[in-house]
Order: C-alpha cells, then structure tokens, then sequence
C-alpha cells in the first residue's frame, strides 16, 4: 500500500480541478492505497458549509466530501494559515478535518510515496 | 521531494505554498513561466540567504533562455538542460507538481 496525498489548492467551481480531484481521490481509494487530502491556499474554499449551486448550473459536489469516510478516506487536513488568511475557522467546513501549521504539514508531506497537487 | 513549479509568482501562490512545504534536503525546480523567480527581486531570493544550502534550487535554462532571463539568474540557483530535469526527477522518490 502506497501513502498517495492530494493537494487541493484551487476554488471549487471557477475551474475543474476540485472536481477533478475528488474524482481521482475516490478512484485512488477504490484501489485500497492510504490516501490523505490536503486543502491549502484557495483549496479550503472546497470544503465551505452551505454552497448552493443552482443558479449557476454545475453540480453542488461539496456533499460529496462528507461521503468520503464511506469509501475509508478519513484523512483530511487543512492548511491553518490558509483558513485563517480568508477569514474562515473549521467550524466553517462542512467535515470534521484536522488543521495543521506550516510545519505539521510540510512533515507530513514529505512521509508520502506519491503527491498530486490540484 | 522534488517541488516543480510551471507559473509565475505573480500570477499565483504556488511557489509560495510550496516554499512553505519544501524542506531541508528537498529540491525546487523552476520551469515554464515558473522560472521568472530565478531572478532578483522574487521571493525566492530571500528565502536563499535564509536557506544557504539546505534546499537546492533549480531553474530549467531552456525556459530561461526563451524568456530572455538566462543572464538575470540568481546565484543560488543551478540551470539544469532537459536531461539535467529527468536526473532530479530519477534522484527524488517523489515528485510534486505545484499546478
């Protein structure tokens, strides 16, 4: 088993890589491998409670994050300093997350076989 | 850990995020429009009187060079050809690709 970490960094719906990511997050979990998601810098817009996506035409996917846990991905971790330069707290996030500082997750960036940044 | 970086950091955080990941005994490779940093006045060259030698810098002269900046690197920071690029991806285990 591989430890493969995912790098979310982009806003949700301005481009596709959120989805993207979490498409290949629940592939890569399919697989049986050790995967962690990480949200840093825009990334951490992904997993803001209360995204309604009607009027604008694309799928809310945000549940999706929350069903995570039934496909055995239960490491996520947020990135505390881009929370806190967009005025957020993790009571705003709609799964329960671990915030790490800049050197808890730079430490547990380098532990992984595989990363692939979105 | 190889960190490659392809944007300029002024159009977005990438090199900043990942200068905030890299650790000592990583390398960052700067390619595309990423190599902009590799010159004076980018934060990276803060970061390399900061660092000395403990995360390696490098840049990759093809780039440079099509963007008229190969005279303008800073010290610090090694020019790499293509093959130069695929001998730090084959040196790290990981590779991470800041998009």
């Amino acid at each position: 088993m591989k430890k493969f970490m995912f790098v979310n960094r982009k806003a949700p719906y301005g481009t596709i890589y959120a989805l993207e990511s979490l498409e290949v997050v629940l592939i890569t979990a399919t697989l049986d491998q050790d995967v962690s998601l990480v949200f840093m810098d825009d990334g951490v817009y992904e997993l803001v409670k209360g995204q309604q996506t009607k009027d604008i035409g694309i799928k809310n996917f945000s549940p999706s994050y929350r069903a995570l846990e039934g496909y055995d991905v239960e490491k996520l971790y947020v990135d505390q300093a881009s929370l806190a330069q967009r005025g957020l707290s993790e009571a705003d996030l709609l799964v329960p997350v671990e915030v790490l500082d800049t050197a808890q997750m730079a430490d547990l960036m380098a532990q992984q076989d595989v990363v692939l940044s979105f | 850990m190889l960190h490659i970086v392809n944007k300029s950091h002024h159009q977005t955080g990438s090199l900043a995020s990942c200068l905030r990941m890299a650790l000592p005994g990583h390398a960052v490779l700067l390619i595309e429009d990423g190599v902009y940093a590799a010159t004076a006045g980018s934060p990276l060259e803060a970061r390399l009187r900061e660092d000395g030698s403990q995360v390696r810098y490098y840049a990759l002269k093809p780039d440079m060079d099509a963007r008229g900046m190969a005279s303008r690197a800073l010290d610090g920071v090694t020019l790499v050809d293509y093959g130069g690029f695929v001998d730090l991806v084959a040196e790290h285990s990981v590779s991470n690709s800041w998009l």
